[in-house]
């Protein structure tokens, strides 16, 4: 019955006889591992297909879709992490396969007549394997991603004639966008594997037509392709995928950093190590040379690549080929090396990495929480978390006076010594601790570095309080209690319950002839005539935002405000900035229920 | 099917204004979907050169007193293609005081690649984290042989009652010239 139909179907189209012709026929010199690079490559790509396709099926191009389906893919759909971890580890493996094949044409000298144009298929390959790299890169549309492609995309700008403008269609506008995406995905997605799938079928077919009308003397005994080389080819690919199962599994996957954010610097840009020997080769060529390296070189190589059959017609000339081949693999290979070495000394470059993996973890923590993304997308979620805005918003405006834990908020130690107190853990027990110890208080930690050096409060702490008898001491440590309760500090919350009773004696201390605190401040309902800051509601949210808004004012220093700007009077942060700068110091941002 | 002499006398029979004919035909009925939809991907290239409007950024205040640049995200209503988002940052610009009452600023991206610079408070110099070009506090390339074609791009700054306004704008990578885009 079966018979029946597939003669039926041979009689209509005459598939069957034609793949059978192809199949026995006797290959010269039999079957060979090396015949299987060519087979090896059309197999693994037909992989990226299917893998690519299912992809797609779970991705949405757009800047507030794109990181979003990626990640819901990635955490949310069963084993999505695998597929996608696949498909990006095939992609490398691909590009390595097809310089493989592309070298062993060479060294097989495999390349002259008859075969040029079979090897000149395998040529166009490599520029569109490079597109299709740099289209994928895009597409998660993370922080890497998006600052990755922008260099490609800036080399192509830089192409003569028509650089700019093709450079523009494919941007889809002045910057990187929604359109971006979309052009992305379709090249991706459904040109370029068109044009490679093609390519790939046409080079397999002159493959076989090569085998069968191999050059006189044709081999008499040698083997068909069905069932041997079919075997080796077969052996070859499972080899090849159980390595990329491997590579997935131990990985973990291709990963996600933080969505995207074009206003925010990404020092850890670097290309795919399969392409930092090109980002190594243009460091050669600066500034206005840059077109050197980037497109006239590169262009040049490729053009001997495809004079090649002619240059190899003769020994001496194929001898020039293959130097040529040698020389450019070794190069990529040293070039290579050099850019590792380079950024593995480079402490710069692994503050960022590092920096990097904390953001991204953090963006995915924030993504999987309860509220999970809003429609608006994950920048709002990332834009929004005091964890990932504070210490930059810190480093940037605050850090030049103040600390925290010695450095400014991103881990960096500033050149000059703090001209402001250390903010890490404000407001909190240890910290008020330090502020009313004798030996601290006018260390550079708390007032040493500014005019309250000598001021009334200093005075205090290093006459009154160094004076004080354990009794006393002890008070002490209840005001410390209560007045850190006042800000109601989000670490302290299960603290302060337990010590209900303490806090109401230390606030009802904080007014007696010892402790004086209202002497100077206001304190809920005691207002003598305030001099130093209101101490009602110390360290609170509302609090912090009112002081960093406008430290001048008459509830806080006053005229004797020390340099610190009124960040919401003069307008230089807004609100929102201002209010994660107040949630960061308080420690007050989304964690996980434990 | 060529290798057939009696066919391949009658193809050379056949006049040859019906061959041109078909061909040209086939070729123009391909051509307006083809051309539609060449002329839609290319709509971007229509759009010229936006010339940037003036943007409030801060005030004169928010810089420090001894010229060390600081660095400002420039927000205002961006358009990305189908959404309009009112409140965005466009991009970065640095920031310093060269006086008491004036100011310059810096595109925060690197003309090289693209790269967003860092301010380097050790070094009192912009560093970008890609290819390692280095600037000087005015903008000017402070290395020999930078990866940077050109010096960091300054953007048009206005002071009003002590609030800076910007005219930013983005410039072509990697080009010799500042050209805007």
């Amino acid at each position: 019955m079966i018979a029946r139909l597939l003669n039926w179907l041979d009689r209509r189209t005459g598939i069957l006889r034609g793949t059978l012709a192809v199949l026995l026929e006797p290959i010269p010199g039999g079957p060979r591992w090396r015949h299987v690079w060519g087979t090896l490559l059309a197999l693994v790509f037909a992989t990226q297909i299917v893998t690519g396709f299912f992809l797609w099926t779970g991705y949405s191009a757009s800047a507030q879709t794109a990181w979003e389906s990626v990640y819901y893919l990635e955490h949310e759909i069963g084993g999505g992490w695998f597929l996608r971890g696949l498909h990006h580890f095939t992609a490398q493996l691909l590009v390595v396969l097809l310089v493989v094949h592309l070298v062993t044409l060479v060294l097989s000298r495999a390349y002259t007549a008859p075969r040029e144009l079979s090897f000149w298929l395998v040529l166009i390959l490599v520029p569109l394997f490079v597109g299709m790299s740099v289209t994928g890169w895009l597409l998660p549309f993370d922080q890497r991603a998006y600052w990755a492609a922008r260099v490609p995309l800036n080399l192509l700008g830089l192409t003569p004639v028509l650089g700019p403008a093709l450079q523009q269609a494919l941007i889809g506008g002045p910057e990187v966008g929604h359109l971006t995406l979309t052009r992305f995905l379709a090249l991706h997605a459904g040109l370029l594997p068109l044009l490679i799938g093609g390519i790939l079928l046409l080079h397999l077919h002159l493959l076989f037509r090569e085998r069968v009308a191999a050059p006189a003397p044709r081999p008499s005994s040698g083997r068909p392709y069905w069932p041997e080389q079919a075997c080796l080819d077969a052996f070859a690919f499972a080899l090849a995928l159980a390595l990329l199962v491997v590579v997935v599994l131990v990985t973990g996957g291709a990963g996600l950093g933080a969505p995207a954010d074009p206003s925010q610097e990404y020092s850890a840009a670097r290309p795919e190590w399969l392409f930092l020997f090109l980002y190594q080769f243009l460091k050669l060529f600066p500034g206005p040379a840059e077109i050197w390296g980037a497109v006239v070189l590169p262009s040049l190589v490729f053009l001997v690549f495809v004079a090649m059959p002619w240059i190899g017609r003769s020994a001496r000339g194929h001898a020039l080929n293959v130097i040529l081949v040698m020389s450019l693999l070794l190069g990529a290979v040293v070039l290579t090396g050099a850019a590792w070495f380079a950024d593995s000394r480079d402490r710069d470059y692994r503050a960022a990495v590092a920096q990097a993996r904390v953001e991204g973890d953090r963006a995915r923590l924030l993504a999987g929480s309860p509220a999970g993304i809003p429609a608006a997308g994950a920048l709002a979620l990332t834009r929004g978390d005091p964890l990932l805005r504070g210490p930059r918003l810190f480093a940037s405006y605050c850090a030049g006076c103040h600390r925290f834990d010695g450095h400014d908020g991103l881990g960096r130690i500033p050149g000059e010594a703090p001209s402001a107190s250390d903010l890490k853990g404000f407001a909190g027990r240890a910290w008020l601790a330090g502020l009313l110890d004798p030996e601290r208080v006018d260390s550079a930690h708390y007032f040493g570095g500014t005019r309250f050096k000598e001021g009334r409060m200093v005075r205090f702490v290093k006459r009154d309080v160094a004076g004080f008898t354990p009794e006393q001491k002890a008070e002490l440590q209840s005001v410390i209690v209560a007045l850190s309760a006042e800000a109601a500090l989000p670490r302290q919350r299960a603290l302060e319950r337990d010590d209900a009773g303490r806090i109401a004696a230390g606030r009802a201390a904080m007014a007696n002839e010892v402790m004086r605190c209202t002497e100077c401040h206001k304190f809920h309902e005691h207002d003598d005539e305030p001099v130093g800051p209101d101490l009602t509601g110390y360290g609170s949210r509302a609090w912090l935002v009112d002081f960093i808004g406008d430290p001048a004012h008459v509830r806080f220093y006053g005229r004797r405000n020390d340099r610190m700007p009124g960040y919401a009077v003069d307008q230089v942060l807004d609100a929102e900035a201002i209010g994660l700068i107040a949630d960061w110091l308080r420690e007050d941002w989304y964690t996980p229920e434990p | 099917m060529l290798n057939d002499p009696n066919q391949a006398n009658e193809l050379t029979r056949r006049p040859f204004l019906k061959r041109v004919l078909a061909l040209l035909l086939g070729t123009i009925a391909f051509l307006p979907p083809l051309a539609a939809g060449v002329s839609a991907f290319l709509h971007p290239l229509r759009r010229g050169a936006g010339a940037g409007t003036l943007l409030r950024v801060t005030t004169l205040a928010a810089l420090p007193e001894d010229g060390t640049p600081r660095r400002f995200p420039v927000m205002a209503s961006r358009r990305n293609a189908w959404t309009r988002s009112p409140h965005e940052p466009l991009g970065a610009v640095f920031l310093r005081r060269t006086g008491p009452e004036t100011a310059e600023a810096l595109h925060a991206v690197c003309p090289h690649a693209g790269c967003q610079v860092v301010f380097a408070s050790e070094t009192r110099d912009f560093q970008c984290p890609c290819h390692k070009s280095s600037f000087d506090l005015a903008g000017r390339i402070s290395q020999a042989n930078s990866p940077s074609p050109r010096d960091m791009d300054t953007l048009e700054l206005e002071i009003r009652d002590r609030e800076i306004w910007i005219r930013f704008q983005n410039f072509r990578s990697g080009s010799v010239r500042k050209i805007p885009v």
